[in-house]
């Protein structure tokens, strides 16, 4: 097969030239090998990552004409200097040929996209806002923030919702991700965030890492783990997938996904049947705990064992490995969170920590590794439909009053609380929702079930998307609004310890590109709220967020840009300006309910949402792979990333006889298509996985169900029920959308027509010779 | 082995290719990445292996050895260095010569690609870019009292074995306690596997391009 391309005509032999010597274009336009460090003189900007929730610390450096052109390691204590590819090659977007530099628009989906002048975007914008509410009523126009915007961002866009827009119809895509974790977080806790910083798991005795891939999803929290066991720590991995960092675990526990309540209620059956209990600890501050405990008696784990397809002796391998430890760990990401028990899986977890007295003490706790940048941050100040700032309840009166007094609006004019991300597509093709504004987010390829996203999004009178690249959902839009990456504003993001972290301007935005805070700003002025959006910035923007927050649970008062830059980040609570920050929640076992009590919450498993029968047999489970982030807007477009892991895959066990590279065709009741097979045994072979960061005709996410968890409406990702069959070819992978006249930086997409599945599912090795 | 050197434990690497973007962000051959890393058991787990330049000791590094134009200069530090680019000739006779398989030659430029140790960052007390970025500390640099003081009870070796032949190292792996009384097996067209994470094989053969023969 031909890799050839771009400027130079030899033939790319990768037994001579593997993957990687190509000319990739680095973020000063140029091709990165004709660059050289004696041409320039550069500044260092103190930042830290936009990908994930770990947020290392890094500095982009910054040519003599003010460029972001590359990165330098950065000894931040989160990450002591260390990155993933995907946070080295990150600095590529900010000046990537690719950048949306001018408004797009169009008055109806059959026409292409023209550019147009900011003023009659905006313009347009608010006049079908305007057009919109007075026709259908104030809830007929919606808006969706996204996790990786600065919190000031997500501050402003609950308030523009509740302000400036005044509907109810406000949610964020966060609600792909963390609403299970946080549902039981504030159940269990009455707080939402990760009990413990990161560096308490080089403490434990015993860490337990249920439904994360914490080697490709979040690399760099790695070496915490491998910390641990260099210090004499066991390793419990659970997830039916032998990952990188289950391949070397103590005990892996390759259980079905979808049973994870299962296997946690009998663990801490075999846990109160050997006498593993923190029987004081219980006393003094739990409650439920007599409830709990005939509850996971119904649980012994002969039965876990069938439901969760394991041996039954791991079951009690793990209950004492983690209830005899001095002290213990658990985390957990989505592989228990994306369950229509979503919620529930968690509070399984947070039992069982509670139950063996691990709370609140270096090496014993509890945590929840946020996806997204500002997954944690990202939920807390009001972009959630039931929230408002400082993760306030907007049912609650007392809250409402609180907030309505502190924007200066009458309360009777502030909405109730909306719905739910998937909800509102569904509301979308009822017409309930006729227009809407994306910031932030590519429902196109991270919803479940493409075919009912599509369809929602097409009914649509209006929709406008804010991106820097034109996403996949951008491209289907009326308006797209060009906006900064995360290099050319200022802002804050909490990482998974919920450590609030500071990212600075590194350079200006491109000609043409504006911030989303000014975008917000002018669209507010349009409608009529010019006196309650008038920021300069982000700086301003903090400081309202701040004052919203003083007092809520999620106390950013003391929060500051300056002791931010000063100390390298503040875990809120953090009152007031000499308060330190609250790295370690519960000590003294101390919670943040008025009763300071564990409130433990009984669970009984249920099996998932699709029905298994003999047509679709199978488990589909869907997640990440280490090159790519989320749905792929940004990383499908730099060269390293797509020359790793050019194209999605379907992940399966050698028993079902398909040789690697062939094409299997997998079919839920949702859609069906064909990717090449990589085949392995580290999977179960009742599981097959694919790699959701890829649009359609390749999108994991045309085959995922939208079933819901009744709490946290968190869509069920992690298990559907599928069939495999051969197949004549692959489906191609599509090139990302470009607006008119323009194509994809070609020399990064070189390898994205390769059929082959990568050497593994961390990618494609580097010698390979195909 | 040198003083403060690169050591590789294959038994921590994610196969996360942070090496190889790293690599490629350094000044002196931007876009381009002199590592590799392979996953060496395919279609069984996702087990994974950075390979750098092992920076060879014993007797020159067979490289330079071979070197007719004697473009690969040997610093008194033990680094073996890139191919200086007024004297190289492009003739592959390097990339023949090395047992690990690590240069490369850059077909445009007809002139050798290896990994220096970051000499420009080494030289001025930084780590290299590889392992200043491993998410992992597979890749970890230092001295073998500060990689024991991170890592208690760990051995290495720097002693590698190529049928009859046996080299001897700048760089180190982190090797299981009963591996550093023979030399670490490399990896010659026939290589017979007796376990691979701990799994028996029965004895197998591999190639080493990782293909059962």
């Amino acid at each position: 097969m031909s890799r050839a391309v771009g400027p130079v005509p030899v033939s790319l032999d990768p037994s001579v030239a593997p993957p990687g010597t190509r000319n990739f274009r680095d973020a000063g336009g140029i091709p990165a090998d004709q660059w050289h460090a004696n041409q320039v003189k550069q500044t260092l900007v103190p930042t830290h990552c936009c990908f994930c929730g770990v947020q290392c610390g890094m500095y982009l450096r910054v040519d003599e004409r003010g460029k972001v052109f590359g990165v330098e390691p950065r000894n931040h204590d989160i990450n002591r200097s260390r990155l993933c590819p995907k946070g080295l090659n990150a600095y590529q977007q900010v000046n990537h040929p690719d950048r949306l530099t001018a408004p797009l628009l169009r008055r109806s989906r059959d026409e292409p996209f023209r550019e147009a002048s900011w003023e009659e975007a905006l313009d347009f914008t608010a006049a079908e806002v305007r057009r919109i509410q007075t026709a259908y009523g104030r809830d007929a126009f919606g808006l969706l923030g996204g996790a990786s915007l600065f919190s000031e961002k997500t501050y402003l866009v609950g308030k523009f919702a509740r302000v400036a827009l005044k509907t109810r119809h406000v949610d964020y895509n966060g609600r792909l991700c963390m609403v299970s974790a946080a549902g039981a977080n504030k159940l269990a806790f009455g707080i939402d965030r990760a009990a413990n910083p990161f560096a308490d798991i080089l403490q434990t005795d015993c860490l337990l890492i249920a439904g994360s891939n914490v080697g490709e999803c979040f690399p760099v929290m790695t070496q915490y783990l491998w910390g641990a066991r260099d210090r004499g720590a066991k390793l419990i991995v659970v997830d039916p997938r032998e990952t990188a960092v289950a391949r070397t675990a103590d005990i892996h526990v390759a259980l079905r996904s979808g049973t994870d309540a299962a296997f946690f209620n009998s663990v801490l059956h075999v846990v109160i049947r050997e006498g593993l209990t923190d029987d004081a600890f219980l006393a003094e501050h739990t409650t439920g705990w007599d409830e709990l405990r005939a509850t996971v008696a119904e649980y012994p784990p002969k039965l876990a064992a069938e439901i969760c397809g394991i041996p039954d002796v791991q079951i009690e391998q793990v209950a004492r490995m983690f209830g005899t430890a001095k002290k213990a760990m658990a985390w957990h990401a989505r592989g228990i969170e994306h369950h229509t028990q979503g919620v529930e899986n968690c509070l399984t977890v947070i039992n069982l920590c509670t139950a063996t007295g691990n709370l609140g003490r270096p090496g014993a706790g509890y945590g929840t590794i946020t996806g997204q940048g500002n997954g944690q941050g990202g939920r807390e100040h009001g972009q959630k439909s039931d929230l408002l700032p400082g993760g306030r309840s907007i049912a609650n009166p007392e809250h409402r009053r609180w907030i309505s007094e502190f924007w200066g609006i009458d309360e009777a004019e502030l909405p109730q609380a909306g719905t739910s991300m998937m909800e509102m597509v569904w509301q979308m093709q009822r017409q309930e929702i006729r227009g809407l504004i994306g910031i932030c987010n590519n429902p196109f390829v991270s919803l479940p079930n493409y075919a009912v996203v599509k369809d929602g999004y097409d009914t649509l009178d209006f929709h406008a998307q804010f991106d820097f690249f034109l996403s996949e959902t951008a491209a289907n839009a009326h308006v797209v609004f060009p906006v900064t990456t995360w290099a050319e504003d200022e802002g804050v993001m909490a990482n998974a310890e919920a450590r609030v972290v500071k990212h600075n301007k590194a350079q200006e935005p491109p000609p043409g590109v504006r911030t989303d805070t000014w975008v917000m700003c002018e669209l507010a002025r349009r409608l009529g709220a010019a006196d309650k959006f008038d920021f300069a910035g982000s700086r301003e923007v903090f400081d309202e967020l701040r004052a919203a927050s003083a007092g809520s649970v999620n106390d950013y008062y003391g929060i500051t840009y300056e002791r931010l830059e000063q100390t390298g980040g503040i875990a809120w609570p953090c009152p007031d300006l000499d308060h330190p920050g609250t790295p370690r929640l519960f000590e003294g076992g101390l919670t943040y309910h008025p009763d300071q009590k564990v409130h433990l919450q009984t669970v009984e498993w249920h099996p998932p949402a699709d029905r298994f029968d003999e047509q679709y047999p199978m488990r589909l489970t869907t997640g990440r792979t280490v090159a790519h982030f989320l749905s792929g807007n940004q990383t499908r477009r730099l060269g390293a990333l797509v020359e790793q892991t050019p194209r999605p895959w379907v992940e399966l066990h050698p028993s079902h006889g398909y040789r690697n590279g062939d094409p299997v065709r997998v079919t839920t009741r949702r859609g069906s298509e064909v990717l090449p097979a990589l085949v392995t045994e580290a999977i179960r072979p009742d599981h097959v996985f694919i790699p959701y960061h890829w649009p359609f005709p390749t999108s994991a996410n045309a085959l995922t169900i939208d079933a819901l968890d009744p709490r946290s409406k968190i869509p069920e990702y992690k298990v559907c029920a599928c069939r495999i069959d051969s197949a004549p070819a692959v489906d191609p992978v599509p090139a990302p959308p470009m607006p008119p006249g323009r194509s994809a930086y070609p020399e990064a997409q070189a390898s994205r027509d390769d059929p082959l599945p990568p050497s593994s599912p961390q990618g494609r090795g580097t010698g390979e010779v195909r | 082995m040198m003083g403060r050197t690169l050591f590789i434990d294959p038994g921590r690497c994610i196969g996360c290719q942070a090496c190889v973007s790293g690599c490629r962000e350094c000044d002196s051959h931007r876009g381009k990445s002199m590592i590799h890393l392979d996953y060496p058991d395919e279609g069984s787990s996702v087990a994974s292996l950075p390979t750098v330049c092992m920076h060879c000791e014993d007797p020159v590094a067979p490289c330079a050895e071979v070197c007719p134009a004697e473009a690969i200069l040997i610093s008194p530090d033990g680094v073996v260095h890139e191919a200086d680019p007024t004297r190289c000739i492009g003739c592959s006779n390097c990339v023949n010569a090395c047992p690990f398989g690590v240069p490369k030659i850059d077909l445009a430029a007809k002139l050798q690609l290896k990994c220096n140790l970051c000499y420009d960052r080494t030289s001025l007390g930084l780590a290299p870019m590889c392992a200043t970025v491993c998410p992992t500390g597979a890749l970890f640099y230092g001295t073998l009292e500060e990689l024991q003081a991170e890592r208690p009870g760990v051995d290495v070796s720097n002693w590698f074995e190529f049928g009859d032949v046996q080299i001897t190292t700048g760089v180190a792996m982190v090797v299981p306690a009963d591996r550093t009384r023979d030399p670490v097996p490399g990896g010659l067209p026939t290589l017979p596997l007796v376990q691979v994470n701990g799994r028996d094989t029965g004895g197998r053969v591999v190639s080493d391009a990782g293909g059962q023969l």
